[in-house]
């Protein structure tokens, strides 16, 4: 059931077009991250979603009502902001009462709402304390319970976490994950940490230039990124650069080695050259590992990174890495010693744009 | 957004109106000397006239001496506080805002009882004695704005560091007062000066009540007496303020954008 | 024993630092001071009493406080109504930035643009034959002063004291409200609050005490101001600065001590509004670091 439509969105800041063509259905209940690189949009959409910026194009709807002309505080949407945003002179019970407050309900109804949301957040023992006496991290909880303690039909949250701390980042987001399917409600989460959109989303945007480049599940924008720059931007990534052989038989060569794709390559002639892209975790160097493709390379450098050893080989002019997990009593490869990486050939992707 | 915009036009609007018109009025009144034209009669009148350029001069000159010993008071104290004695900082601080609380016909009229000539201290008895008493009294008023100002400038620079590093070059205080410590704070000493300029050219209750001829008085008995020239006069003490203020905001950005010497 | 003394001697230099500022502020603002709050409660003759005090109950001297308190408190809250919306215009009403630097540099001039020089400026705007009397006359067939206006009045000296109060709270509060993020307004919207109920649960509150402050800093000057009106209206208005300005003349009220009661009564004014500031201050601060 689509709940939140964005259809064919434009917005320009005077001559400058910062999204273009953004098309997107959300489903009830959904979690849905943007992810991209700093300056892509991703806020603008968020903030045109709330109100606070109108489209230069297109149509926003929420629950098939379009939201043209409503202002953001008739829109009943729940916001998180990136730097908190508790109001300074309200404590942390009076702050998440407000939107009750300001929508006039009784002051049971208020009190008991907050005791919920304030258990929901696990800060009931705050209640009285002003934003200045708490940690971010307990700011933003406060944050998050504010923004639904009136019962928003979508939360939207700008980057939540990007100003904690790397524990509490990871414990948060959990929480708000938690949260979210407890309460099933319809989110937008905006983020350029490609680790927090993977591990709480139900699919993630890709944004690249105002525009969205892809629309998964993690593991389809993670596994199948369906061009160059979603590829380079979720996870690690080798992008090789292959001379193809044989077009008809799938052939394809990395510096002077041979192997066939599994992947159809489609209308090219023998000397083109195509990009190929290999996860670092896709394959093993261990004695007997699966896989029906190989790679013979030289070890240029070797670093272990506490649970994986990442080892960079030269295969021709093409460098790979390629990540193993430690383990006690493995000895990493050295450098200069010759290897042979193992994967199958479906995990080799081809990249075209 | 677009009511916005109105409404502060609006609001704009009628400062101008409200802050512009007197100015054009004094002005326009102060061409009306001549009948029937417009002329700057009233501005020869008050540049030829000797009491004018006599009070002038005097409170120049008054303000020079306020600002030379206003300095000397408040860097040396601003500076001790912050480098030695910072618990006492809001008693210091109260006692540079009273000045504000206590209006200066009071704190005068106490000054008047207690250095009259029949006083254990009769600086009114003499002429030099009484300059001095009203110099005091001009760096009283200016206190709140000179503290303000110069520490202000105090908190940008560490004074703490700095200190230690001129000691441990082995520089004497008069050397680390004077060499280190008043070319940091010269633009937070400067815009004091200015303001503190502006204040004494147009002081009139200390500088009437001790009997002083400055500026002020002048002024106020131009006003009696004359139709045209007050309004020069008001024109002309306007540029005066505008200037110093107009001075204090050019030091203020010269030191912003002035790279920091270390 | 020996690192004792020179602990001690470290102190004694420490407070021999502030000496000259402590005595400086002794002898020329807490002594004088003292000295007419204590001469208030004697008589001429050195006896202790409460007559002076009682003597402030006389028609002139109390009107002369009522008046002055009205001036101080119109001129102080019309500077803070005025002053707030150019503040806010600038700040907060999307005017491009030159008008704002141009306000301030204004503001920062006309703030110190008081005493003497104002009142001629106002006598030739608004005098009797000023030049928006004379235009509203010419141009409209408006005659002012037939209305029963009049500069030397209570209204036309609250018109006056406000062309220094009003910049003096644009100085003020263009910062504070420069302290206001985007965000807490946005965050309001979201949630579901009119532009209203913004500015009465979040905006105000958190202006409120600079905006008092500088209201009761503003009362105050205006409570002590003296030059403006002298010039303006000599001594026929009777305000009470000006009423002691003519008692430390000539002892219009024939008894000194009466002038100590009165000077008292303007530092106790003065000084309620201080304590009044700083106790709302106290009561804002509980929400502030
Ligand atoms: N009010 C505005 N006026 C003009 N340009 C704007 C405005 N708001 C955003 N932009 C521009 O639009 C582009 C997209 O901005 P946006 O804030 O949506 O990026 P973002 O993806 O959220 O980036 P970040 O990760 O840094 O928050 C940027 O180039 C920005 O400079
Ligand atoms: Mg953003």
């Amino acid at each position: 059931m689509t709940f939140l439509t964005l259809s064919k969105i434009q917005k320009s800041f005077g001559a400058v077009q910062v999204v273009r063509d953004f098309d997107m259905t959300i489903e009830k209940g959904e979690f849905v991250s943007f992810l991209g690189p700093s300056g892509c949009g991703k806020t603008t959409v968020l903030r045109m979603i709330a109100g606070f910026e109108s489209p230069s194009g297109g149509e926003i709807s929420i629950d098939g009502r379009s939201q043209a002309n409503l202002k953001p505080n008739q829109r009943n949407i729940g916001m998180v902001f990136q730097a908190y945003a508790l109001f300074p002179n309200m404590n942390v019970a009076e702050n998440v009462a407000f939107g009750l407050k300001v929508a006039g309900k009784p002051k049971a109804e208020i009190d008991a709402r907050v005791n919920e949301m304030l258990g929901l957040i696990k800060l009931d023992h705050l209640a009285d304390r002003y934003p200045y006496q708490m940690s971010g991290g307990q700011q933003q909880r406060v944050a998050l319970a504010r923004a639904l303690a009136p019962k928003p039909q979508v939360l939207l949250l700008d980057e939540p976490l990007s100003a904690l701390d790397a524990k509490i980042r990871v414990s948060l987001r959990e929480e708000i994950r938690m949260i979210q399917q407890q309460l099933g409600i319809t989110t937008v989460f905006v983020t350029h940490d490609q680790e927090e959109a993977l591990s709480i989303s139900d699919r993630i945007v890709v944004m690249n230039g105002g525009r969205a480049d892809q629309i998964g599940s993690p593991f389809e924008i993670y596994n199948r990124p369906a061009t160059r720059f979603v590829a380079s931007f979720v996870g690690t990534l080798n992008l090789i650069e292959a001379k193809v052989i044989d077009p008809a038989a799938n052939r394809i060569a990395i510096g002077d080695q041979a192997i066939t794709l599994r992947e159809p390559l489609g209308a090219v002639k023998a000397g083109d050259t195509v990009s190929l892209a290999l996860r670092p975790e896709a394959g093993s160097i261990a004695e007997g590992a699966k896989g029906d493709t190989a790679l013979t390379g030289k070890v240029v450098s070797s670093n272990f990174l506490g649970s994986v050893i990442r080892t960079r080989m030269k295969v021709g002019d093409a460098v790979i890495s390629f990540d193993m997990f430690n383990a006690p009593g493995l000895s990493p490869p050295a450098v200069g010693e010759t290897v042979t990486l193992r994967f199958t050939a479906s995990d080799l992707l081809i990249i075209r744009e | 957004m677009k009511t916005n915009r109105l409404l502060a036009w609006v609001a704009i609007a009628i400062g101008v109106v409200y802050f512009i018109v007197p100015l054009i009025g004094t002005f326009e009144f102060s061409l009306r000397m001549r009948r029937g034209e417009y002329s700057f009669d009233a501005y020869q009148s008050v540049f030829s006239d000797m009491q004018f350029r006599a009070t002038f001069g005097y409170s120049m000159l008054m303000a020079f001496f306020t600002i030379i010993f206003g300095i000397l008071l408040v860097v040396p104290t601003a500076y001790w506080v912050r480098l030695r004695l910072p618990q006492i900082r809001p008693v210091v601080e109260f006692i540079t805002l009273l000045p504000l609380v206590i209006p200066a016909i009071v704190i005068v009229f106490g000054y008047l009882r207690l250095y009259n000539s029949s006083s254990f201290i009769p600086l009114t008895n003499s002429t030099s004695g009484t300059n001095a008493l009203l110099m005091l009294s001009y760096i009283t008023l200016s206190l709140p704005y000179m503290y303000r100002a110069i520490d202000t400038a105090m908190r940008s620079i560490d004074v703490a560091t700095l200190t230690e590093a001129a000691e441990s070059l082995g520089a004497r205080w008069p050397t680390i007062m004077f060499r280190c410590i008043f070319p940091n704070v010269m633009s937070g000493v400067l815009s004091g000066a200015f303001i503190t300029f502006a204040i004494v050219m147009g002081e009139f209750t200390m500088a009437a009540l001790l009997n002083r001829p400055a500026f002020g008085p002048y002024l106020q008995l131009v006003g009696a007496n004359k139709a045209y020239e007050p309004s020069a006069l008001a024109i002309i003490a306007f540029a005066i303020t505008w200037l110093s203020m107009g001075l204090l905001q050019l030091v203020s950005r010269l030191q912003k954008t002035a790279p920091r010497k270390a | 024993m020996n690192t004792a003394n020179l602990i001690d001697r470290r102190k004694i230099v420490d407070w021999l630092g502030i000496a000259p500022f402590m005595i400086f502020a002794f002898m020329f603002l807490i002594l004088p001071t003292l000295y007419l709050v204590t001469g208030a409660f004697f008589n001429p003759a050195g006896e202790f009493t409460f007559k002076n005090i009682a003597d402030l109950a006389h028609p002139t001297i109390l009107s002369a406080y009522w008046i002055s308190i009205k001036v101080s408190v119109a001129s102080s809250l019309g500077g803070a109504v005025i002053g707030f919306m150019l503040a806010w215009a600038v700040v907060l009403g999307g005017l491009p930035s030159w008008i704002r630097s141009g306000l301030l540099t204004f503001s920062g001039v006309a703030s110190n643009f008081a005493g003497v020089p104002l009142a001629f400026a106002f006598i030739a705007t608004l005098g009797r034959t000023g030049l928006v009397t004379l235009l509203l006359r010419e141009w409209f067939g408006f005659n002012l002063y037939g209305t029963g206006f009049n500069l030397l009045s209570f209204l036309g000296l609250t018109i006056t004291y406000m062309f220094f109060q009003i910049p003096l709270m644009v100085l003020i509060l263009t910062p504070a409200l420069d302290g206001l993020k985007k965000e807490w307004r946005e965050a309001s919207e979201i949630l579901g609050a009119s532009t209203w109920q913004y500015w009465r649960m979040i905006g105000l509150p958190i202006l409120w005490p600079s905006l008092m402050g500088t209201t009761l800093l503003l009362f105050a000057n205006a409570f002590g101001a003296i030059a403006t009106a002298y010039a303006l209206t000599g001594s026929s208005l009777n305000i009470v600065p000006i009423l002691l300005y003519a008692q430390i003349r000539g002892d219009v009220l024939h008894n000194p001590n009466l002038g100590y009661a009165l000077a008292l009564g303007m530092i106790v004014i003065t000084g309620l509004s201080n304590v009044l500031y700083i106790w709302l201050r106290s009561r804002a601060e509980r929400w502030q670091k």
